[in-house]
Formats: C-alpha cells, structure tokens, sequence
C-alpha cells in the first residue's frame, strides 16, 4: 500500500518536475528529444551540451523550431527530415498552428522559423516585421474552381468581384445556366483568403448570408465537387477532376503562366527567421532553396519552384523581371 | 519492549497519515491552481477586448456583423451565440428522447439483451473521436439533407444532428442509472393498482425519474455546446443568423477554431476570439450549476 502511493507520488513529482523544466526552455537545452509538446526545448538555439555525441563528421549542431502556415508544413518537414539526415547534429522540429502564430512565435522568439503564406508586414506590426528577415522558398498558385457541372469556363476579374460581394447570385449573369451560386470561403483570418483577395479580386470579399466558410482545402474541394452551383478556390496542388477550374481573364491557371508572370494569382510561401540565421540554420534556408528540394519535394508536393519564376513581387504587387 | 513495538507502529501511523496528508493537498493545490490559471487566462484575455480595444460589451453581444478584418472592425457575437444555443438545444431535443427510450429498454423490457448488447454499444459512441463525426456528418448526412430541402444541406440542422449522436451516450447513461435506482416499491404498487407497463413507465418512472433526466439532458448540452470539430465541419461558418435550419451557421466554438490559428496573439481579432472563449466558459459554468441545483431537487 504504502509503496504503491510513493510510486503514484513519484510519478507526480516527475510530471511536475517535467512541466517546470518544460517552463523555461532556456534550461533544458540539453533536451534534443522531438517530444512536439514541449516547444520551451526546441526553440533553444546551439546549446552545445546537448550535441556532444553527434557525428564528428557533421560540424552543425543545434535544435531548432519551426511553426506556422499549416499549407508549407508538409514541405517544411520532408525538407527537414532530409536535412537532418545529412547532418546528424541538427533537429528541426516542424509544427502548425497557421500563418498568424508561426509569425508571432518567430517574433516573440518562441520559434527559429515562422512559416507564413503571407508578408510578415500584412499581419504584424511595422516595427516587429522589419525584424524579421525574410526567405522564400517556394511559390503557391491559387485557382477560383467551380462544381463540375457549372458550365463557365472563363471568369472576369469584375465577375468574381461581383460574386464574392454579393452582387451576383445567379450562374444566368456570368453566362452558365440558371442555378444559384453558393460560395465556399475561407475564414477572413485565413492567409490563402488573403491571397485571393489581392491579386484575383483586388478588394475584401464580403461575409455574405447563407456562404460557407471552411479551413481545410480538403473540405472545401469535398464541398465545391458535391454542392451543386458552388464555387470556391483552391491551391493547384489540390485540384483534380472532382471539381472544374476556371481561367482567370481568360488566362488559365498553370505553372507557366505564374512563371512568366501572365496569372497574378499566387503567393509567395515564407520562412522568416529573427534576425540573420546563424550557421545551422542558414545551412538549412539555404537547403531549402537548393535544387534538390526545389526540384524535388517542392514541385511533388504542387508547389511551384522559385528558382523557375521569370518575375518577382514585392509586398506592394509592384512585378519585376528576373 | 512492548513499548517499543507500540511506539514504531505509533510513528508508522504518523508516517502515513502524513504521507496521505501532504500528498492530497499536493494534488488539490496543482487542481486548483490549474483552474484558477485557466479561468484567469481566457478572462484577461478575454476581457481586454473591452478595456484595451475598447468594444462596447453590448454591441458585441447584440451586434449581428462580424467582420473582424474590415475597417473598422466590428466585433457582433449575437449569431454565434444564438447557433451554438441552437445547434445544442436541437441536439438535446433529439437524443434526450432516443435516450430515455433506450434507457426504458436497458432497464425495464429487456435488461439482458439491454445491459449486454445495447449500453455497451450506445457508450461506444462516446469513444468515437469527434473529426470521426464531422466527417460522416459531412459524406452522410449533409448530401442527405441537400438532396430533401432546400439550401446546401450544410447548416443547424446537420450539426444538430450530430450532436445529437454524440450526446446520446451521456443522456443514455444517466437515464439507466436513474431508472435502475428506482425503488422497485413504487413500480410494484403501481402494478398492484393494475397498470399495464406502460401507464407505470409514464405514469410513475418518467415524472419521479425527471430531475435525474434533466441532470442528464443538460450535461449533454454542455457537451454539445463546447463541441468544435465535428460542428465545425457541417455547420458552415457562415456569421450570420440563419434564416432556416439548412442555412450556413456558425457557433461560437467553430469561430473559435476557425480563425485561432491565422490570428495573432494581443490583436483586436485575437481578443475577441478569447472573449468568445470566455462566453463558452461562462455558460459552462452555468450548466454546471443547473445540474447542481437539479440534483439538489431530485434528491429531496
């Protein structure tokens, strides 16, 4: 009887203790465990004490957190784990959370790396964004889709404006036949919404009566393929002969014409660090961009490589050739 | 000697009496100072919607616009409260009388096949993960009610309905417990006084039984209030006040969910998505203290 209460007693001992370790990551340092709860370990950067047994042959060490974008986690982390196995002294922990905390933790300092489908500028303050230094890493094409059955190909800028404000509620007024439109959103926090808004719509799309709003890509394909009349828009690497694309002022969306710069609807994915990188780090940002992974897991996962863009845009839309 | 003796068990007494003594108030102090920690968390959070972006605390809870990201911001929680009153009250009103029925079965017609097969299989539902439900819902019965009625199937309807499923276990088994807690005296009597079965089950076990009933009822709305996911998923997310049951909706926790992630912490969004949380928290509390007060009643 009494052993077993010391048992459960111990037990709670060691779980508070775990919590308090957990408390102040500056301490734990030796912690290189990829435990995903405990974010005080990961964000400590190159405590030496916890890397002694690395390969002598890899001279990078460091743990390190990666959080943010859920749409760039996956390629974050195939590229992560790639990375760590070619040096054996580096962890990079990869995690979600959306575009908003993975931009907040790299500037509070909580994380090494805040992944971000948007400009650190358009949802932090000045001051905080001109902190962050910014590294992109690959390019994310956005096409409005419609239900297989809606027989419009082509869409306006000024028709789209029109739907998503509310203007037009019926297929009969873009040229399809008579059926309403039911819109598939994103929330209004969402980063890929913002994308949409700017470069397809050029304004802020309204919070209509009776639209849905959903997170998930996924959902939002399941929805647009199933709901009669609906349309939605969704990331290339998404689509499929569940729903239709439609062009964008007659320009269709492929990875061509993002490159050469005639579709504007894309984004670029960030990875903001605080401050310049240090070595391991720096190693990593600059893997990412290598041609391994950006001909490898960046064009597998329906990413388009930033090396193959012919253009480039600043935070203002202003587009200049390469 | 046999002092001795006395005086090591005298102090193995002490011992574990101590033992047992600080480790209780160990475990109710973390208790406690896990609640407290909470509570003090979501409310600072919560309220410095009001104090530090200055939202009047009336338009937020009687402003229908929600459109946290326009200029300016406005910040009406009214249809998220109202869908989440919805969507829990609809669920409630169809599972509480699935439940009783069962409960009836399990206890009174066949306690065997009851107790064996049915209650086993009615708990297992609370044991299925909640994106489980969201996602059925979605495949089964959101095209379900697309197909029927007018509208596109997502919307209070479909997220009542699964809700409805993922209470029924919670009312369920508290209507067994309390229809088996009957005193077999006042069911007997009745039959004496020649009822048939069903007179003495409506008659005697529903109202005697009906504190306990509502304990369960409401437990099960407090359940289907904080429900995120699944709603989430069949609801629609729309911020506004449906005009039908099969119009997109939204409840405070699929607000929740929905935007926690894209915003940044000490934002007006931000806040206001913890005021939110601080709504939830407050009506927990109170369906805390329904269900005291309705146990206190059953038990006089």
């Amino acid at each position: 009887m009494k052993k077993s209460l010391m048992f459960v007693m111990s037990i709670v001992l060691v779980f508070t203790l775990a919590a308090c370790g957990g408390n102040n990551g500056g301490t734990a340092g030796g912690n290189n465990s990829t435990n995903g709860t405990n974010e005080g370990a990961g964000t400590n950067t190159n405590t030496g004490a916890g890397n002694e047994g690395t390969d002598a042959a890899a001279d990078l060490s460091g743990s390190y957190l990666a959080t943010g974008s859920s749409a760039l986690q996956p390629l974050v982390d195939q590229a992560a784990q790639m990375f760590m196995e070619k040096n054996s002294g580096v962890t990079i922990q990869v995690q979600g959370g959306g575009s908003g905390t993975g931009l907040a933790q790299v500037s509070e300092g909580q994380a090494n790396i805040g992944n971000s489908d948007v400009f650190a500028e358009e949802k932090l303050d000045a001051d905080k964004a001109a902190e962050l230094k910014d590294h992109q890493v690959a390019v994310v094409a956005m096409a409005a889709v419609v239900n297989p059955e809606v027989t419009v190909d082509n869409l306006t800028k000024q028709q789209l404006v029109d739907i998503f404000t509310g203007t037009i509620t019926n297929w009969s007024e873009v040229g399809g036949a008579d059926q309403k439109i039911v819109i598939v959103n994103r929330p209004a926090s969402s980063g890929t919404r913002a994308t949409f808004e700017k470069y397809a719509l050029g304004t802020k799309a309204e919070d209509l009566q009776g639209m849905i709003q959903e997170d998930s890509s996924g959902t939002v394909k399941k929805l647009v393929g199933e709901t009669p009349g609906a349309i939605g828009y969704l990331a290339l690497s998404y689509l499929d002969d569940t729903v239709k694309t439609v062009k964008y002022e007659g320009v269709e969306a492929t990875e061509e014409n993002v490159a050469n710069g005639t579709y504007p609807v894309w984004a670029y994915e960030h990875m903001y660090t605080k401050g310049e990188p240090d070595a391991a780090l720096q190693a990593f940002l600059d893997y990412m961009v290598s041609d391994e992974v950006q001909n490898g897991v960046v064009v597998e996962l329906g990413y388009i490589p930033v090396s193959k863009m012919q253009i480039t845009r600043d935070i203002d839309g202003n587009v200049t050739n390469k | 000697m046999a002092r001795s003796v006395e005086r090591e068990k005298r102090s193995k007494h002490l011992v574990e009496e101590w033992v047992g003594r600080v480790y209780t108030l160990i475990c109710v102090g973390l208790l406690v100072l896990t609640i407290f920690s909470m509570v003090y968390f979501v409310a600072s959070k919560g309220l410095s919607t009001f104090f530090r972006d200055g939202v009047n605390p009336i338009d937020l809870f009687t402003g229908v616009k929600w459109a946290p990201e326009s200029e300016p911001p406005l910040f009406g929680a009214l249809p998220f409260i109202v869908g989440s009153f919805s969507t829990s009250i609809l669920a409630a009103l169809i599972a509480a009388p699935l439940g009783f029925c069962a409960a009836v079965f399990i206890v009174e017609l066949m306690p065997k096949f009851g107790r064996k097969v049915l209650q086993p299989v009615i708990e297992l539902l609370a044991g299925i993960p909640s994106v489980v439900y969201g996602f059925v819902g979605l495949s089964v019965i959101v095209p379900f009610f697309r197909d029927i009625f007018p509208g596109q199937g997502l919307g209070l309807a479909a997220g009542g309905v699964v809700l409805s499923i993922m209470i029924l276990p919670t009312i369920t088994t508290i209507a067994t417990d309390a229809l088996a807690a009957l005193p077999s005296g006042l069911k007997e009597g009745s039959y004496a006084l020649g009822s048939t079965r069903w007179q003495t089950i409506y008659r005697i076990v529903l109202p005697t039984t009906l504190p306990a009933l509502l304990t369960g009822i409401v437990l099960g709305i407090a359940r289907a209030f904080g429900e995120a996911l699944a709603v989430q998923m069949v609801i629609g997310n729309a911020p506004h006040i449906p005009r039908s049951l099969f119009e997109s909706a939204s409840t405070l926790t699929s607000a929740i969910t929905l935007s926690m992630g894209n915003t940044i912490m000490g934002t007006a969004h931000n806040n206001a998505l913890w005021t939110l949380a601080l709504i939830l928290l407050t009506m927990t509390f109170v369906f805390v203290f329904i269900v005291r007060w309705l146990e206190r009643r059953s038990k006089v």
